[in-house]
């Protein structure tokens, strides 16, 4: 119990000290958003209606940082982030609430099955070291050495434009209404599947290769040659005895690739023209949208907060070593 | 450890067998490597243990001691490859089997029931992410198809008992237990299936001198109550000589003697074995002269011909450079009739067999 309050403790800190941080950042940059968005719409809003923008935004009443500060924190815990000047007046909430889902669904799903697939394979890999499969190590690291975009393209060539099979962009049909029905998520299935299997291609063999490694390490310590002296059957070695120990730094990686699963997926979601937030932090920043880039960063800063604060807690509960109570 | 010279018990004149061979290692050899030029790091090394007997095996570090152990349990790990012999062990009803030609199955049913090892990593030897009771009930389980988990988990706290832990820190993790405790655990844990044959390499190594000392007389103690027998692999040849029955000495990958502990001691017929005896002071009896053994071990992969240790030997002579000596009876008249020794000083019949002017046994070699 003390670990948990200890380690929740140490969260609450990072997450204000991002917040806070988010919060200054934009007011130490040098322009003005209201001149920006007058500059962008490039004369069609008429220079007298520059004071009405600046009351719109907030901008007219004069209040110190600590007050801004102040009000900051309250609008945040209501939801509010203020409003999009790309997509004038949307607020940003509203924008990464739509976006959001689409990629920590599609780049979640697929990160979880390459850590499943990569772990289990360079388990089984590393677990009969030196033998034909072996041989899978190089096929797997070629696809995670090539560039992510051009694999990504590859595969929209072969598959979409070539075969036919996939869509090759978007991410449902357009013609359905989204909701909870079969069809459509039928078809979100079906336009994701591309777009997830280059995100597996790419990233499967970085597990793989970790897991082996750790296999073979493992293999070698005393306990488990005391487990197969102890006569336990092969299986009960491999996974109580190899694999369970082989595993721990797998986990602490697998919570950093969770966070990133947010942000870091600019590249698939351009290539595949679908809808999520990397894709609108690219607009974002390509029309410098500060109050969107600034939502899309706090919700990256608290993603990968929350996956930390959950691969803290899943690697206490599987490593002893780290629970500290007495 | 110099506190050990001091023998605790009577010794053990003679060195009476206690009973029949239990585990007879035959000529069992070792390669380290799979290419074309593989190490051989044991070469047709042979020993025997009797039932509830404590047998050393003694040598310099590299000698093939633990292999040996290795080697005959089918724990080898790679590169290393047995290439060669026999290890029979015969069960309490007398059925003969070798352990070297068991089938997977056979094996798994074998080990721990029949012969558990205690390994010389007390620190590393538990897995530490699981709770000490539940790794000693593991290997119960393993070998118990009937038991439920909780009996088996009551069988592990009687055992830690036995080895003087309170039951309750059965659910402790390994890291929570000082490196003594561990290796009270893995005794615990190797007794738990009262096996026939323990195998200790090297029990004692990382614990400081008071936990070695409370280590053994554990073992004395349990092996009293319990019956088994102990193959004490180490290179500290005056504990051997305090808790052994018999010691093997073991030089280059070849055992180069066997005799009962206190004939090692007091009438060592190889010369090597004269070296390593003087090679620590004895705390009682008549001064002695402290020397080192010169030199250091031959490199396995490139062997000298003849015998390995002729190069440090201080009793070398032409033939020693020709002749393989082999493992045979001394030529001291007298001796217990199961004494053994590979010493060409000893094996005239080989000496002149090859051809060579056969040499006096030297006198420190034939001390009565």
């Amino acid at each position: 119990m003390k670990f948990l309050t200890r380690r929740l403790a140490f969260y609450v800190v990072t997450a204000w000290a991002a917040v806070t941080i988010n919060f200054l950042i934009p007011r130490m940059m040098p322009g003005d958003p209201v001149t920006a968005l007058m500059g962008r719409m490039q004369g069609r809003i008429d220079s007298s209606a520059e004071n009405s923008i600046r009351v719109l935004f907030g901008l007219d009443q004069d209040t110190n940082v600590w007050q801004q500060y102040v009000e900051y924190w309250r609008l945040l815990f209501q939801g509010d982030l203020g409003l999009s000047f790309t997509f004038f007046p949307t607020p940003v909430a509203d924008i990464v609430r739509q976006s959001l889902p689409w990629t920590v669904g599609l780049v979640g799903i697929a990160t979880i099955i390459a850590f499943v697939l990569g772990t289990g394979l360079g388990m089984a890999i590393g677990w009969r070291r030196g033998t034909w499969a072996d041989a899978l190590l190089p096929i797997t690291t070629f696809f995670s050495a090539v560039p992510y975009f051009w694999l990504g393209l590859i595969a929209i060539t072969v598959f979409s434009v070539t075969l036919g099979w996939f869509p090759s962009s978007g991410s449902y049909d357009r013609g359905l209404i989204p909701g909870w029905s079969w069809e459509f998520v039928g078809s979100v299935i079906y336009y994701g599947f591309l777009p997830a299997l280059t995100v597996v291609l790419a990233s499967v063999a970085g597990w793989i290769l970790g897991m082996r490694n750790m296999m073979v390490t493992v293999s070698s310590e005393d306990y488990v040659t005391v487990a197969h002296a102890k006569g336990l059957p092969g299986r009960k070695v491999m996974f109580g005895y190899a694999a369970r120990n082989a595993i721990l730094p797998q986990i602490s990686s697998f919570a950093l690739s969770l966070g990133f699963i947010v942000g870091g997926t600019l590249i698939m979601e351009m290539v595949f023209s679908y809808q999520g937030i990397g894709y609108t932090l690219y607009q974002a920043v390509s029309t410098q949208d500060y109050p969107l880039m600034q939502g899309c960063f706090l919700v990256i800063t608290l993603s990968v907060l929350a996956a930390n604060i959950v691969a803290d807690f899943v690697y206490a509960a599987l490593d002893p070593r780290t629970r500290q109570e007495a | 450890m110099s506190t050990s010279a001091i023998p605790r018990t009577a010794p053990r004149e003679g060195g009476a067998r206690t009973g029949a061979p239990v585990l007879e290692i035959r000529n069992l050899s070792v390669d380290y490597g799979y290419g074309s030029d593989p190490t051989h790091v044991l070469r047709q090394a042979s020993l025997t243990l009797h039932r509830g007997e404590v047998l050393g095996l003694a040598g310099e570090s590299g000698c093939g001691k633990s292999t040996l152990a290795y080697g005959a349990t089918r724990l080898l790990p790679p590169p290393g490859l047995v290439t060669g012999g026999q290890v029979w062990f015969t069960d309490r009803d007398g059925t003969r089997s070798d352990i070297l030609a068991l089938d997977d199955a056979a094996l798994r049913a074998s080990r721990w029931r029949d012969m558990a090892i205690v390994f010389q990593g007390a620190m590393n030897s538990l897995n530490p992410v699981f709770r000490i009771g539940r790794q000693i009930a593991d290997g119960i389980l393993a070998h118990s198809p009937g038991m439920s988990r909780a009996d088996a988990t009551e069988r592990a706290a009687a055992m830690l008992e036995m080895v003087g832990i309170s039951p309750d820190r059965r659910r402790d993790f390994p890291h929570q237990l000082s490196g003594g405790m561990r290796q009270r655990v893995m005794i615990a844990m190797a007794l738990s299936l009262d096996p026939q044959v323990l195998i200790m390499d090297e029990p004692t190594t990382a614990l400081d001198v008071v936990m070695q000392r409370q280590i053994v007389e554990q073992i004395a103690e349990l092996r009293e109550r319990l019956g088994f027998a102990v193959i004490f692999i180490t290179h500290d040849v005056s504990l051997l000589i305090e808790i052994a029955d018999r010691i093997a000495i073991m030089y280059a990958g070849e055992v180069v003697e066997e005799a009962a502990a206190q004939d090692v001691y007091r009438r060592p017929r190889h010369p090597y074995t004269d070296a390593l005896l003087h090679s620590f002071p004895p705390l009682r009896g008549p001064r002695r002269e402290l020397g080192g053994i010169p030199g250091s071990p031959p490199d396995l992969a490139r062997l000298p011909t003849g015998c390995p240790f002729r190069a440090r030997c201080a009793f070398a002579f032409d033939a020693c450079a020709h002749v393989v000596p082999e493992l045979a009876e001394t030529g001291v008249p007298g001796d217990a009739p199961f004494r053994r020794v590979a010493c060409l000083r000893h094996d005239t019949r080989s000496v002149v067999e090859a051809g060579f002017d056969p040499q006096p046994l030297p006198e420190e070699l034939a001390r009565r």
